[in-house]
This record gives structure tokens, sequence and C-alpha cells, in this order.
């Protein structure tokens, strides 16, 4: 297909790797005191590995002293007392440790969990418009995949890192205690290592940061087709998408090598840098000894010490991978966090209780796009309890109307009025609670029968729910199902047909009672044995509610106080039925249309 | 785990070949010190700088050699594993584009979504660390033992009765954890399916200001897999500790024990010295060990439900070897005594449509000819969509037969009885593409076939209305294209082949009436071979089909034209008066 090929290639650029860690930061901070405590048990459990060794060396020396003197010399009561402290001490250590890491490990998924939070919370604070342009897979890739690296490295690498620094120091600090020459020798090792690391730094991030991208594009494709999965065994189109992932896939796959592969360069190398330091303690020192400037001992001791320099600087140079990857993950979670939100509710905004359903739009423009106007200088007035219909041909911007009254969208010009104040004056919420709705798209989630009727309605009552069932006529079909009210709905509806599951969409907006009503296309798949039931108790649910009703049954419409006649975007007629059909303009022909 | 070994035993050549260079630059790596010693003892005391600068370009030349070394067998790993994933990957998603139907409702969309974005990500991280890994812990341990036993056998003892035991910790907690991680994806998968749910469902949670509820919904199942991941990794965290405790107790023992050989004079004390290096390498080898285990655990639970998803048979559908070929009898599509039932298969006690549709269909029996069409009509839920999910075989019917120009379904292959239809399905998909490729649908159609389809779909009005025509991009499920327009395009994208059977379930249900009458008109005209199937909810689309199949419960109540069916089928001329007199109202 073409336009797809360069879907699975990104170009990403390297983003603001400081800000990304410092955010990161923040999220450990708030587990500050813990991590905090964890360090010092990191510490304490180093020191402790280290002491065992001393202790050790103090129980052979007792045996080397017994020996010196012959056999059954040996002050066994003085090699068991060392060798309980070295127990004791490495007993303790090994608690120590097993704490942090568990420690660790929890403040890791614990901040993958405040991480989930923060994105679901920012997802539904975003505009609808988000979720038209971006594949729910790719947002869901960066909830299962992005965060989980994120997670696992500040897990494994953070106390790592931390603990790896103080040891550098330490034996920095204690290899010039021993001889300043012997650390000239090696420093040049230093400066290396910092530019090597930072160069590769340059030339990685942007790859990782490419790799997260190719992930998350594969997930959206993959996601979209498991979706549409049954359509493309319809077309026996399996062959084509298999193609398509496969370009996709090969694009993730080489992604991941061209960051994993250049990302791995850094640790051997590192190792190369501080192995070619030891070559120069080896000879410098040599030189030094020859010249009486440091003895062999010291030479002896700093090689002990550089070992603990340059072993951790190594470790950390091989998970460089893994933080960078988590940088890259973490950018892309953060990317998403810093999307624009709703529009924000305007200061003092009022709360808006028991809206009397007066509704107004004055000169109101709108499009989708910028410079690409669906909707032109929309006027209208409907007044308290009055009914609104929509009608006009399929795609002449009905939708919109209802997209703008709710606030998805607000207007580019014009205003819409709710009560004589314009709409932006109250709360979002408060002003979509004034609406019930049911939409062309049913929607129902994983819950019960129950749970997906009450679901507008906090604490609704069995009786209520079976209220609004009976209303909608769904409650005999409910009953008749094993487990009635409580019977399990899957995801998106499962195998319950379209039908049903509009059925149950209105009686949920049964329940929720309002003072104004949307309904959009809302009886189009109910049967008509149905469907005239169904009229019957819309038509009761819609007394003394202002409402606004897109259909194509004219019949359900002709009784509209006023008839909105969209075509492409303009309000072309406007009036009661009999006025339109007196007029013999598009309404009277769309009405007449329909006995063809 | 067997699917990751089975791959890796494809790359057997590559894996072994990096693992060897591996090897090497191991050694040479674990050379490096010894040359420096042997600078310091040996080479340094003779007061030669020309053998010191000798031996010290030697370490060098190690160190370099060794970097280059470990560099090629990383890349190496890199490759494999990435060969691996991909390979992986490309099966997985072949796999579950092409499900039956029972097996994709098993398996759930949201958990597949889940095997295809996360599993997959585990099992690549395991088997790129299993290369890298497994050559340095296995050196440690193996060397470190020989060595030691060399040394001084009765000293080496200690380690060699500990390390069964430190081995079954390592086997006994890598086994707990699998299950354990299993848990945690399957808490994914619910932590997928609220995203999905919220995702597609933006615009009710949104009317509804249920944002708050829906984050609550979501706390529940984030906690629930948080609770899950750190059980797992409280019981994966305990190996390590337990065998650092282990092995140093062992150093403890050596201490004791070296001392009193010592004192019995059978040992030098240097020995005690040189064991506790030995010691600390074997310690190394096995908390290695212990790593490549748990990761491998957390792979293997990953790597197990791949597989599940790749071991799914392709035989949950039934296909019979040629049991009879197409004729040249006019009949186009035949359902004789077709019985169906969902639920068989379906293992989840809460599952909704297992328990509701205990037969979803029963003894259904029609035909209809080439070229003439067949309405099918009935309320919501009587089983008029499942008479398609049989019909294009992506179920098995219970009891009967269907037949597409005179042969079993059963007996073809699937793909090429899907090529004969067109189809538009309830709900059906718009991808993220442009227009034209949402109709042509990669089959390489011609532009005026495209070009017919939307007119004759009555979708060129308003694609002519756009700027860039049929090459505008529809956004994700088509969410910038209203209903109707939608549903134009996927009656488009049915008829551009010019399918022999044209089925249509429910597809005009979002266009006004006019619209409806014309694109039925026009599909009658341009394309008079294919025999159609229309399922609707008005009389008015199916009055003018050859014959109306009215469906009750998933049993026939009323085969015949229109006109028939007025005069023998009640429940039909209800149907038809209701609609017609609310129209006429």
């Amino acid at each position: 297909m073409p336009g797809r090929g360069d879907r699975g290639r990104v170009k990403e650029k390297p983003k603001d790797a400081k800000g990304t860690l410092r955010r990161i930061i923040a999220y450990l901070m708030y587990y500050k005191w813990i991590v905090l405590f964890l360090l010092l048990c990191a510490v304490l459990s180093n020191l402790g590995n280290l002491m065992g060794p001393r202790f050790a060396g103090k129980a052979i020396s007792i045996a080397e002293e017994g020996y010196a003197q012959g056999i059954g010399h040996v002050d066994m009561d003085g090699v068991r007392y060392y060798a309980f402290l070295m127990l004791a001490v490495y007993i303790s250590s090994s608690v120590l440790s097993f704490i942090v890491t568990i420690s660790m490990a929890r403040v890791g998924r614990k901040i993958a969990e405040n991480m989930r939070r923060d994105v679901f919370e920012k997802l539904m604070r975003m505009p609808v418009s988000y979720f038209d342009r971006h594949q729910a897979g790719d947002i869901i890739s960066r909830v299962s995949y992005d965060i989980d690296v994120v997670c696992t490295s500040l897990s494994a690498d953070v106390i790592h890192i931390l603990t790896s620094l103080i040891t550098v120091t330490g034996s920095f600090i204690i290899m010039c205690t021993i001889s300043v020459p012997l650390v000239l020798c090696m420093a040049f090792t230093i400066p290396v290592s910092i530019w090597f690391t930072r160069r590769m730094g340059k030339i990685t991030r942007p790859l990782y940061s490419r790799r997260s991208a190719s992930y998350g594009i594969m997930n959206g494709f993959a996601e979209e087709m498991f979706t549409g999965q049954k359509t493309i065994l319809a077309y026996a189109h399996e062959e084509e998408t298999v193609r398509q992932f496969s370009e996709i896939n090969r694009n993730a796959a080489e992604a991941y090598k061209n960051a994993d592969g250049m990302g791995m360069i850094m640790g051997p190398t590192i190792g190369m840098i501080s192995n070619i330091g030891l070559a120069a303690i080896g000879m410098g020192g040599a030189v030094l000894y020859l010249n009486d400037v440091v003895g062999l001992g010291q030479i002896s001791s700093f090689v002990l010490y550089s070992r603990k320099f340059s072993g951790p600087i190594n470790e950390i140079s091989n998970i460089t991978n893994e933080i960078f990857s988590a940088l890259a993950a973490a950018e892309r979670v953060f990317q998403l966090l810093d999307q624009p939100e709703e529009t924000a509710d305007v200061p003092d905004a009022q709360i808006l209780e028991n809206s009397h359903g007066h509704v107004e739009a004055e000169d109101v423009s709108f499009g989708y796009l910028p410079g690409k106007t669906v909707l032109h200088n929309l006027n209208m007035e409907a007044k308290t309890g009055q009914t609104v219909a929509i009608v006009g041909h399929t795609g002449a911007g009905k939708t919109t109307i209802i997209n703008l009254l709710m606030r998805f969208y607000d207007p580019d010009s014009g205003m819409i009025k709710v009560d004589e104040k314009p709409h932006t004056d109250y709360t979002m919420e408060s002003l979509r609670r004034n609406y019930a709705m049911v939409l062309q798209d049913t929607w129902l989630f994983q819950g019960t029968i129950f749970e997906n009727i009450a679901y507008g309605k906090e604490n609704a009552t069995m009786d209520e729910v079976v209220a609004a069932a009976k209303a909608a006529r769904i409650h005999n079909y409910i009953m008749t199902l094993p487990n009635g009210y409580n019977t399990v709905i899957t995801e998106d509806g499962g195998n319950i047909s379209k039908g049903q599951k509009q059925l149950l969409t209105i009686a949920r907006a049964m329940l929720y009672d309002t003072n104004m009503l949307i309904l959009d296309e809302a009886t189009s798949n109910v049967d008509t044995a149905t469907e005239r039931q169904v009229q019957k108790a819309i038509r009761s649910l819609m007394k003394n509610k202002t409402c606004f009703v897109i259909a194509h049954r004219l019949s359900t419409i002709q009784n509209a106080d006023q008839i909105l006649v969209v075509d492409h975007g303009d309000v072309v007629e406007q009036g009661t039925h009999d006025e339109l059909m007196a007029d013999k303009g598009m309404y009277y022909r769309l009405y007449a249309s329909q006995f063809d | 785990m067997k699917l990751i070994f089975r791959y890796l035993k494809k790359y057997k050549a590559a894996v072994g070949i990096a693992i060897l260079i591996k090897l090497i630059g191991t050694l040479s790596e674990l050379l490096l010190p010894y040359i420096l010693e042997y600078i310091i003892d040996d080479v340094v005391p003779m007061k030669n700088l020309t053998m010191v600068l000798l031996w010290g370009s030697m370490m060098f030349a190690v160190a370099v050699l060794c970097r280059t070394f470990n560099v090629m067998a990383n890349r190496r790993a890199i490759d494999t594993a990435h060969n691996i994933s991909y390979e992986v990957r490309q099966a997985l998603f072949e796999k579950t584009i092409s499900l039956s139907g029972p097996a994709f409702d098993r398996l759930t969309l949201p958990s597949l979504i889940s095997r295809m974005t996360s599993d997959s990500y585990n099992v690549q991280s395991a088997v790129q660390q299993f290369q890298t890994l497994c050559v340095r812990a296995p050196i440690m341990l193996v060397g470190g033992i020989l060595v030691a036993s060399v040394m001084d056998f009765h000293m080496a003892s200690i380690m060699i009765v500990m390390l069964p035991v430190l081995l079954a910790i390592i086997l006994f907690v890598s086994a707990k954890g699998i299950p354990m991680y299993a848990r945690v994806q399957q808490k994914l998968d619910a932590v997928v399916r609220l995203m999905r749910e919220n995702i597609t469902g933006i615009r009710v949670v949104k009317a509804l200001s249920k944002e708050t509820y829906e984050m609550k919904r979501f706390a529940k199942a984030n906690q629930d897999m948080k609770t899950a991941d750190v059980q797992a990794v409280t019981v994966m965290s305990i190996p390590s500790p337990l065998m650092q405790m282990f092995i140093n107790a062992g150093l403890t023992a050596v201490v004791l024990l070296g001392a009193s050989r010592v004192n019995q004079g059978l040992m030098k004390p240097g020995v005690i010295l040189a064991f506790l290096t030995y010691f600390n390498m074997i310690a190394m080898g096995v908390m290695g060990l212990s790593r490549i285990f748990m990761t491998m655990s957390k792979a293997s639970a990953s790597a197990d439900r791949i597989d599940e998803v790749l071991q799914t048979a392709d035989d949950e559908l039934i296909f019979i070897e040629h049991k009879g070929e197409e004729t040249e009898s006019d009949e186009a599509v035949c359902f004789d005594h077709v019985s169906f039932s969902y639920g068989k298969g379906s293992e989840r006690s809460e599952d909704f449509a297992g328990e509701k549709r205990e037969s979803a269909v029963s003894d259904i029996t029609f035909t209809v000819k080439k070229g003439q069409s067949l309405g099918i009509i009935g309320p919501t839920g009587c089983g008029k969509s499942t008479i398609i999910s049989l019909m294009m075989h992506f179920y098995d019917v219970n009891s009967g037969t269907i037949r597409i120009n005179g042969k079993d379904i059963r007996s073809y292959d699937p793909r090429e009885l899907r090529k004969k239809f067109g189809t538009v399905f309830q709900n059906d998909m718009i991808f993220q593409d442009t227009l034209k490729e949402n109709i042509n649908f990669a089959r390489d159609l011609k532009d005026e076939q495209i070009e017919s389809a939307a007119r004759s779909a009555q979708a060129q009005e308003f694609i002519d209305s756009l700027d860039e025509g049929l090459e505008y991009e529809a956004a994700i499920r088509g969410a910038n294209l209203s209903g109707g327009q939608k549903q134009r395009i996927l009656v488009a994208r049915a008829l551009a082949s010019s399918p022999e059977i044209l089925v249509l379930d429910d597809s005009s249900s979002a266009l006004d009436y006019k619209t409806d009458a014309a694109m039925r008109k026009a599909v009658e005209t341009n394309y008079p071979d294919a025999t159609v199937i229309m399922i609707a909810q008005r009389v008015s689309s199916v009055m003018n089909m050859d014959q109306i199949l009215v469906l009750d419960s998933g049993k026939c109540i009323g085969l015949g034209s229109h006109e028939q069916l007025l005069k023998e089928c009640e429940p039909y001329r209800s149907i038809y008066e209701i609609q017609m007199g609310a129209m006429r109202q």
C-alpha cells in the first residue's frame, strides 16, 4: 500500500535528555527517603563485603603464625573468633542486600504504577481529537512497553549506579593516598572515558529514541489489524497484511540492532580503556619503582584498588544500553504527558446544575482542520423542553453540531449559550453532565449488564436499573440470560449484536436523568418492532427535555418543534415539519424520497 | 520456554559462533590481571625496563584484542536476538491474523495485543542476555572448581557439596517464577483492555463525565498488575542474596577447615588465601547463572503465552478433503439444515456469548441462485450475522452443510472461499489509510473498478467534495468520517472486486432512505451477476429481493418473496405494517 511503506520508519529527533532525566528523578524523589535509606543499606552491605575478606585475612594470619611454629600451634580459638565475625558480617550484608534488591524492585514497580496512572489520567483529560489522531496500539505500547523499560532500569540500575559512584570515589581517594604519581600514570583514562561516553551518548541516544518509536509504530499497526481481523480474513487480505507487518517489523528489528549494536560498543571499549590504564600502571609503576619513587608493596595495593576503581565503571558502562533505552522510553511517556489538555475551565467557572435546557447557537463556525470549515454560521435556538431535529444527507455536518454542543470541540467563531450564558462559562464536567446522550457508536465495557446500564449514575439501585431497562424494552431479553443483570459483557460487547448494544445504551441514557438529551442516529440499528417500542419510551424520556435528535426516520422527527436541514455545513432550511413540507424544498424532497 | 529453544536451535550456528568469540574475549579478559601480576611480581624486580615495556605492550595488545572480540561477540548476539525476535513477532502476527473465530474469541483481543507488544519483547531481551551472560558464568564456575579441586580436593569438597544446593535453589525459584510472571502478564491484559475500552469509548466517557470513575477502574487494574509484579519480583530477588549468604558461609567454612588442616600440617596457609580467590570466582559464576535463570523465567512465561497462540491448532475449523467439486449448477449459496451455537470451545464460565446463544441458529435451509438476491430480516439478536459468519467459514456448523457453488465450504481453502465474497460487516473497520486504499484493500484493483464501486456505493459525491478526493487520508477507525460516509466506503470496498457473492450486513443503517435506495439500485444495475445477501432492519431495504428469510431466535419463520411473505408470514406482515405505517403517520 502506498503511504504505508514509510510508516515503519521514524525520524525521531533526540530530545532533551537532561530534562527527561530530571523528570524520572522527580518520580524517584517521591520515594527519596526510601531510596536514601536503601542507599545506606547498600553501602553498609558493600562495606560488609569488604570487611569479610579482612576478617578472613586475620584468620589466615593466625594460621600462618601457628604454621610457622609447627603442627598443632594454630590458635584455633582465634581462627574461630574471626570466622564467626566473618560469618556475622557476611550474613548481615546478605540480609541488607536482600532488603535493597526487593525494596528497589518495589519502588521501581510503584513508579511504574504511578507512571501508568499519570498516563491514564492524562488520557482522560485529553481532548477527543487526540484519540482521532493516535493509534490505540501506540498509546498502549507506551504503557505496556516503554514504562516497563523505565521501571526495570530504575529497579536495577539506580542503587547500582549510586553505590558504584561511592566505591569509585572511595577507591580514587585511597589510590591518591597510596601514590599520587601512580594515579597520574592512569589518570588519562578518566577524561578519555568521559569523552568517549559523551560522544557515544550523542550517537546512540537518537538511535534509542528511534527504537522506542518504531516499536510504538509496530504495536499501533498490530493493534489496528487485530481489531479488524475479521475484515482481513473476509477479504483474504492476510498475506498482504503480513507483508506490511513484515516491513514494519523489519524496521523495528533494524532500529533495535542499530541502537543496541551501537550501544554495546560502550562496555567493551570502556573496559579496554581501563585495562590500558592497568597496563600503564604496570609500566609506569615499574619506571617509578626503578627510580625508587614507589615500593613494590605500594604498587600491589594500588593495583588492588585500581580494580575496585575500574570495576564499577565497567559495570556502569555495560548497562548504558539500559540507561539510554530507559531514557528514550521515558521520553515517549513524557511526550504523551506533555500533550495539550482539554481547554481548561475559565477561572471561576460556574457549575451548571439542573439546566433549564435553553440552548442557543450564534453564528457558530467550525472546522476540524484549520482552513476547512465544515459548519458555517449556525444559528439556532432551542427553548426549554423543545425538540430540535437535525436532518440532512450523510456527512452534512450533523455530528459536528453534537461535538460542539458537548464541547468535544470548541467553535472557531461564534458562541453557544446554555441558559443565557456562554457554555464555556460552566465547568466542562457540569455542562456535559446536563446532557444525556445516545451516540452513533454504541460503547459498552467489560462488566455486568447492571454496571453498564448504571454507568452514568453513581449509586444507582437495582430497581432504577430495571426500570430503565424496562423503559428501553431490553428487560425481557436480559431476564432470559442465565445470570440476568449480572451477566458479564465482554469487551466491545463481544458477540451481542449492534441492536442489543443500542438498547443497552438507551437504557443507560434513560437512567441518566437530565434536562437535555442528544440522540445521534440512535434507533437506526434496532429492528423496527423494537424500534416502535423504543420510540414510545424515548418519547416519554424526551418529555420536558430539550432534545437534539439526529435520525433518518423522518417519522421520529416530524413532531419536532424545530427542524434544521443541514447541507454541506449550512443550515439550508429551518422550521416545523408542516412549514418545511409547504416550502417544497430540500426537506420535502428528503421526505418524499423515503418511499422511492 | 520451548519456543525460545526452538528458535535458538534454528540459529545454533550463529549462537555457537557468538559464544565461541565471547569465550575468547572472556578468556583474554581473565588473562589480563595475571599478566599484570606477573609484571609486578616477577618482571619489575628484575629491573629490566625493556622487559617491562614488552609485557606492558602485551597487556595493551590483549586489552585491544579483548575489546574486539567482545564487540564482535555482542554484535552477533544482538543480530541473532533481533533476527529471532523478528521471526517470533512475524510468526505471532501471521498466526493471530488468521486465527479462527472460536480461537480469537477464546484468546481475546486485548490479550492478543499484549502478547504482541509485551511478551514478544520479554522473549527478545532474554535471548540477547542469554548469549552474553551464559559464557562468563559457566567459565568462572567450571574453571574455579577445576583449579580448586586440583589444589586441594578436601577443601574443594566444601564447594562441591554446596553446589547442588545452590543449583536446586536456582531451579526451584525460577520454576516458581514462571507462573508468577504469567500472572503479571495476565494482569497486563486487563490494563491493556481498560486502555482500549477508554480510548475507543472516550466520547461516552466524556459525555457522561465518567473520567474520575474510569480512573478508579484503571487504578484497580493498575494496582493489581503492580501487586502481581511485586510478588514475582520479590520471589525472584530471593536467590541472589541467599546464594551470596551460602557462598560466604562456605568461605567461612574454608577458613575454618583450612586453619585446622594447617594446624594438622596438611596444608600451607597460602592455599587458604588462594582458595578464597577461587571461591569468589565460583560465587560470581553461580550469581551469573542465577541471573540467567531469573531472566529466563520471566521470558519463559511470556514465551509460553506466545506459544499458546502459535500452537492453536489450525484445525479448530474442520476441513474435509474434496467432497464434491464446484458444479456448473446455478446454485450459488445453499444452507442445508444448518444448526450452530457459539459457546463450544469457550472455556470461560462468564462467557456471555456462550451462555446466551445456546443455539444461535437452528435448522436453517435455503438456496440462493447465482445472480439472485436474498434478504435476511428479523429482530435484533436473532442470528442474522451468524449466518454470515458460518457462510464465510469463520465458525463451523454443528450440523448440516453449507455449499457454495455446489461444493461443501469445508472443502475449500478458506482464502479461496473468502475471495468469492465482498462483505460489509456490522461494525466493520476503516483502516488508517487513504480512501482509495481502504477500497482497494491491496487487491491491485484498477482505478476504474475503484471509481465505479465508489459511484455505486453513493460515495462519489462526498469523495468529490474532498480536496484530496480518493487520496483523502482516513483517520484511525475512520474517526474523520461520519457513520454514513464510513458505510459507503465499506460498501465500495465490498463491490470493488466485483465479487461473486455480495454480503451486506446492516450496511445502510446510517444512510438515509434516499441514499440507501439509490445504492441498492446502482448495485442491481452495475453488478448484475453478483449474488446478493443483505441483512437489514428495514423492510424497504429487502422487499425487492428475490427471496427474504425471516428469522426469529435463530429459527426460520418465513422464506419467500415479499408478496408471498405478506400473505403467508404473519410476523413479516406486522413488521411491514409497523414500518410503513410509521412512515405514513
